[in-house]
Formats: C-alpha cells, structure tokens, sequence
C-alpha cells in the first residue's frame, strides 16, 4: 500500500478532530458559564434530619380516624394496603411487565407500626380500612393477611383504648380540632390532616391540649418533605433573588374532582352512615349523601378554598420563608362556576401582609380554569418558581446581576439555577388531580434516585420523632400559624372586611 | 477508474460532495451523541413523551418504565456517536447508515410535522409532512446508493488490503 492509498483513507480524520476541538472550546465556555453562576448561586446538597431510633424496638401501634379518600392513602403511606388494591396492581403487571406499582410500593420503608384500631361513620369505608390494616404482608387477597383492627361505632371509644398509642385523623375540617383536643388528652399522638382547625376559638384549644400534654403533633403538609423547598429555602436565605417583596401563589384547577365534586359511593345509605356523628358540632342538616361525600363544598364543615389548599401553598412558603402570621388581611371572590348549592365559592383572591418583612403574599385560586399560575417568590434580583421542580431566574433589572447580565454570563430568559428531584426518573402520573399535585411538590418526593411518595416521608417524620422525642417538620407552632392565616383569610371574604392579627392580644380583629 | 463498490464513477466532484456530505451527517451524529453524553441529566423521557401521530401511544408506552428508558437512552447516545464516528471515517459506512436511517425513522415517526398536530417541545422552522429529519434520511439513503468510503475512508483500507 502506497501513501496515496493511505492518504485517501484517512482523508476525513482531520474533520473529526475538528468536531473535538469545537467540542471542547464549546465546553470551555459552557464551563465558564457555569462557574460565573455558581459562584453566585451555590446551593448545598440537601441533608435530611438522620435520627438514631427509627425503627423502633416494638412497634408503634396506630388508629385511623376518618378513613375515607385522603384516610386511605394515607394508612397506606403507614404501610397498610387495601389487598384489592394490590390485586389490581398485580393485573395491571401482567398486561404491562414494565409496571409494578405492587413492587414499587414494597420497597417503601416499614415503618415498624400496627394498626390496631379504624373509626368511620360510614361502614364501607370502616371494612375497607380494617381489611387494609390486617394486610401485614402487604400482598393482594391471596396473600395471608393478619389480625384485623378493631372497629370503633365512636372516635370517643378509640381513643379510649389502651392499645393505640397514636391517632391519624382524616375527618372532614370541623371535626380536627375536637378530636385532635381529645386525643391529646387522652396521650394519643396525632398526626392530623390540614386545615388544624375549623374555628379560631378551637385553635388556640388545640394548642393548648397538644403543649399541655406533651404529645407529638404533626399537621399534613407533605410538602414539607420535598426536597425543592429545602433548596428554595437555602436560595432565599443566601439573597439569591434579592430583597423579596412579593410573594404569589396560586390554585388553577378545571374538573369536578378537583373542584371537590366527588364521586357519591354507589352502596351509601342512611343505614350504613352514622349521620348524626358526621354532624357533630355541625349546625344540624338532614341526611345528604351529597353532603356527605362532597362536605368541602360546605362551611358547615369545610375551610373552603382558604383552609383546603391555600393552607398548602401557604405552609410551602412559611417554611422557605419562615413567614409566620400576617399583620393583615383581606380577600374577595365568589361562587362564579359551581352552582351546586355549595357555600365555599370556587374563586377566591386574598392579599396577606407582612409589613415588617417588607412583602405582600397574595393567593389567587380558581376551581374553574387550569392556566397554570404557578407558585413565585419575586425579588429584585430575580424570581423562584417553586413547585416540584425549583427554577430561578434572574431579573432583567437587577442591580446584583447586572454586570453578569451585561457580559452575557447570566441570561434573564434561562434559569440561573434549576433543580428538579430524581430528574433522570420517569413518571407515568395520570389523573389531572394527580398531576396537580404532583407539580406542586404534593405526590412525591425523590431522595437520591429514588422516587418516594412524600406523604409516606410525612408520616414517616412523625413516626421517628414519637420515637427519638422531637418535634416533627410541621408541629404545632407551624400549625398554628396556619391555621390562623387561613381563618384570617376566610374571615376577610365572609365578613367582606380588612381583618388584622393583634400579636400581643393574640387575637384576629 | 471504476471503484469495486457498487460499480460507480465519480467525477472529482462529485466525490468531493459526496464525501462531504457524508462527513457532515456524521458530524451531526457524533455532535448529538457526544451532548447527550456529556449531560449526566439528559433523557429521552420529555421527548418521547410529547410524541404525537398514529405511534403516540407506542412512544409514550416506551417512555412510561424507568428501567426501560435508561435502556433506550443508553442505545441513543452510543447509536448516535458510533454512526458519527462511522460516517466521518467511512469505516463500515453501509451498515451504519442504515442504522443511521432506522434511528431517523423513529425520530420522524415520534414527532411527524403532519396536519394538524402541535409540539410542546420546540421545533425551529415551519414543516409540513418534510422536516429536517426526513430530508437528513433522504440525504443518508443517497450516500448509501453513492457509497463513498471505499474511496475516502478507511473502508478504503479495510476492503483493500485483504
């Protein structure tokens, strides 16, 4: 073989070694980019509170009290799984063996718990929870199952029992606090559904019972285990966006079930609802089934918009920005889309003031329209998107970045820092109310690699604190502080009034 | 001078555009091999999962299991430098461009520019039915009836020396 052959041959490398060399001074700037902004935003690695005793040495032995929707996942978020569902799971895996939601959720952490007690008024949901609760195995119906929990007619009866050391309480809003009070009094330790509370006057009762005895308090707000708030919080605190000086979330859905019209169980009948407990303190209504499995349309037993999901976005951003109560606020909407005799409306706007901090929260929600709004921390020097993924960007008019912006090292248009957890995970989420909560941080939450479903780490978090004697990621004070932002925000629509908090009274006015 | 493959002639020209564009699809493989390697985020997954078209269903199903998706993922990024790398070289061009064909067809098929459907991922340039994909496709079935590495490239070596 001459040269001539071996030229030709070889002919083309030249271009291939220029591609390298593009390809490399490429990532030479790209590098360079990155440095610029990370010397402006260096966020560290999110740690989670590790603690000693997490599994126990005996296991802790838990009641459900309101075991209906949110009940349900969240006993199965404790690790006890209706067979049926299982059995389904199973199905769906032999049609598609590439899903196995069946083995997905065995690898969720046992928590060391029994179930020992279940109290619903309607009958069906109690069955299925005590079948749920004697599923040990967590396997489908052909699976050896357990004990079963006993079934407690009252919650005033499961609270008395002696073989439950700790109560979750997913009772419709007017029914938390009583409970909760109760349960704190008997030495229960509660973890409890938002909103805490359906009146002022029980709040502070609430408080008092949890303080004064001493038990472990733990509000669900799920969110408060997403890794994207911890690294919104550490980008709050380092001033990456600035001096803050408006905050603004939001609630856009557009279906029935999200706009709290849900599905009336097929077999509910007065016979098998224990109407009269429903009721409880409520003012006294005759049976509805309608009522009954859509009771967040009502203020006889709901918190509306205000308690139902603004306390959501709300606990999100007292724990980035420790917010805290507000001095001031007021609200407006109305019933503009639902007209199915509901009272809560299904728009609502309040604007939340903090004057000492310099900033505005507002909450804007619609039940009737799904344009995304998204949940934004706004400061002078840039903004955050927070929700399950966290952007930040940097601001167009920004004294901090200007030179940056100027150079061309920072873009206003692309996110100076972006997180998104277990980014390289696939996700197949369908429904549209799942797929809410899902961009707002609410379904799951990814440690590592690993998808997790955040309302397991929630109860999870409280469970270990029961154990190793602290308080949880959203105890009372944070409970606290919810609940009387919500009140403040749902006294302002039905008073149409400017409400204020009084600090030293600790009062509304 | 008759080359042994295909039974083709080409003048100076004709060679010097042939082999160029060979070199220049190649370059967008390796390109886009090399990117996606060098971003320890990247993932098919928002691709796959905004396919439209009579095959919407067939991606997203593709898309919807995590192991899978590191597998396909795995098979794009190396697909993508090894066709690069052959088509620069023209080292066993034939059968990279066909695998080079395959891939684009399934490009295609994800995201067919056809009447009617919308993208939420962005796509420069306004495509009805013929996109940049398609016309990359057509332009590699070219190169492969115009073979040119046994000519430039180390084909030339390769079938030449035995």
């Amino acid at each position: 073989m001459n040269r001539r052959e071996l030229l030709k041959s070889l002919a083309t490398i030249p271009a291939v070694g220029a591609l390298f060399y593009g390809w490399y001074k490429k990532s030479q700037v790209d590098t360079l980019l990155k440095k610029a902004i990370h010397s402006e935003v260096s966020l560290n690695a999110y740690n989670p509170i590790v603690d000693k005793n997490c599994s126990g040495d005996k296991p802790l032995r838990i009641g459900i009290i309101g075991a209906g929707a949110r009940g349900k996942h969240l006993i199965e978020a404790a690790g006890f799984i209706h067979p049926e569902k299982v059995d389904k799971w199973k199905k769906e895996t032999i049609q598609d063996k590439n899903t196995n939601r069946h083995e997905e959720y065995l690898k969720q952490e046992d928590l060391n718990l029994q179930l020992t007690g279940v109290c619903d008024v309607f009958d069906i949901n109690a069955k299925n929870a005590k079948e749920a609760g004697a599923n040990i195995n967590r396997g489908g119906s052909e699976d050896e199952m357990g004990v079963a929990p006993k079934r407690y007619k009252t919650y005033k009866e499961l609270l008395a029992a002696n073989d439950i050391d700790a109560v979750i309480i997913a009772t419709p809003d007017h029914w938390h606090g009583t409970i909760t009070i109760e349960a704190a009094r008997a030495g229960k330790h509660v973890y409890c559904e938002k909103p805490m509370t359906l009146t002022v006057p029980e709040t502070f009762e609430v408080v008092k019972a949890v303080k004064e005895n001493g038990i472990v308090f733990q509000l669900g707000h799920q969110n408060r285990q997403n890794e994207s708030y911890f690294k919104a919080k550490e980008a709050f605190e380092k001033e990456i966006i600035g001096k803050v000086n408006l905050i603004e979330v939001t609630t856009n859905r557009n279906s029935p079930g999200g706009a709290w019209v849900h599905d009336i169980h097929p077999d509910a009948n007065e016979k098998n609802i224990d109407w009269e407990q429903f009721i409880g303190s409520a003012p006294q209504h005759e049976f509805s089934l309608e009522r009954f499995f859509r009771w967040r349309c009502w203020w006889d037993y709901s918190t509306g918009l205000s308690g139902d999901l603004f306390t959501h976005d709300y606990d999100a951003m007292n724990q980035i920005l420790d917010l805290g109560i507000p001095h001031s606020a007021i609200s407006s909407g109305g019933i503009y889309y639902y007209k199915d005799g509901r009272t809560v409306p299904d728009v609502l706007n309040s604007i939340f003031e903090y004057p000492d901090r310099e900033f505005s929260l507002i909450y804007s929600a619609s039940l009737a329209s799904n344009k995304k709004r998204g949940r934004i921390i706004m400061g002078h020097d840039g903004y955050m998107d927070v929700g399950g993924k966290l952007k930040i960007f940097a601001d167009k008019g920004s004294t901090k970045y200007k030179d940056d912006i100027k150079n061309g090292l920072i873009s206003p248009d692309i996110p100076l820092y972006s997180y998104s957890p277990g980014q390289k995970q696939a996700d197949a989420i369908t429904s549209a109310t799942e797929q809410y909560f899902a961009s707002r941080g609410l379904l799951y939450s990814y440690h590592g690699e690993k998808r997790v479903n955040s309302t397991h780490l929630h109860i999870k978090d409280w469970i270990d604190a029961i154990r190793n004697n602290r308080q949880p990621a959203c105890d009372i004070d944070k409970g606290f502080e919810e609940a009387i932002t919500a009140h403040m925000g749902t006294i302002a629509y039905r008073e149409k009034r400017k409400v204020f908090w009084d600090p030293d009274k600790q009062k509304i006015i | 001078m008759i080359t042994k493959m295909g039974g083709n002639k080409y003048s100076n020209l004709q060679l010097f555009w042939l082999v160029t564009l060979r070199v220049i699809i190649g370059w967008h493989f390796l390109y886009e091999g090399l990117i996606k390697l060098s971003n320890p985020n990247w993932s098919s997954y928002g691709y796959l999962m905004d396919s439209k078209g009579f095959l919407e269903g067939f991606y997203q199903m593709l898309a919807a299991n995590p192991e899978r998706i590191e597998v396909i993922n795995f098979l794009n990024i190396w697909g993508l430098i090894i066709i690069g790398f052959s088509l620069m070289l023209g080292l066993l061009t034939r059968p990279s461009i066909i695998a080079g064909i395959i891939l684009l067809i399934s490009y295609y098929l994800s995201h067919p520019p056809f009447i009617g459907l919308t993208y939420s991922l962005p796509m420069e340039g306004s495509y009805l039915i013929v996109n940049k994909t398609l016309i990359e496709m057509t332009a590699m079935a070219v190169l492969y009836v115009f073979p040119t590495s046994k000519v430039i490239g180390i084909d030339r070596l390769v079938f030449t020396v035995k």
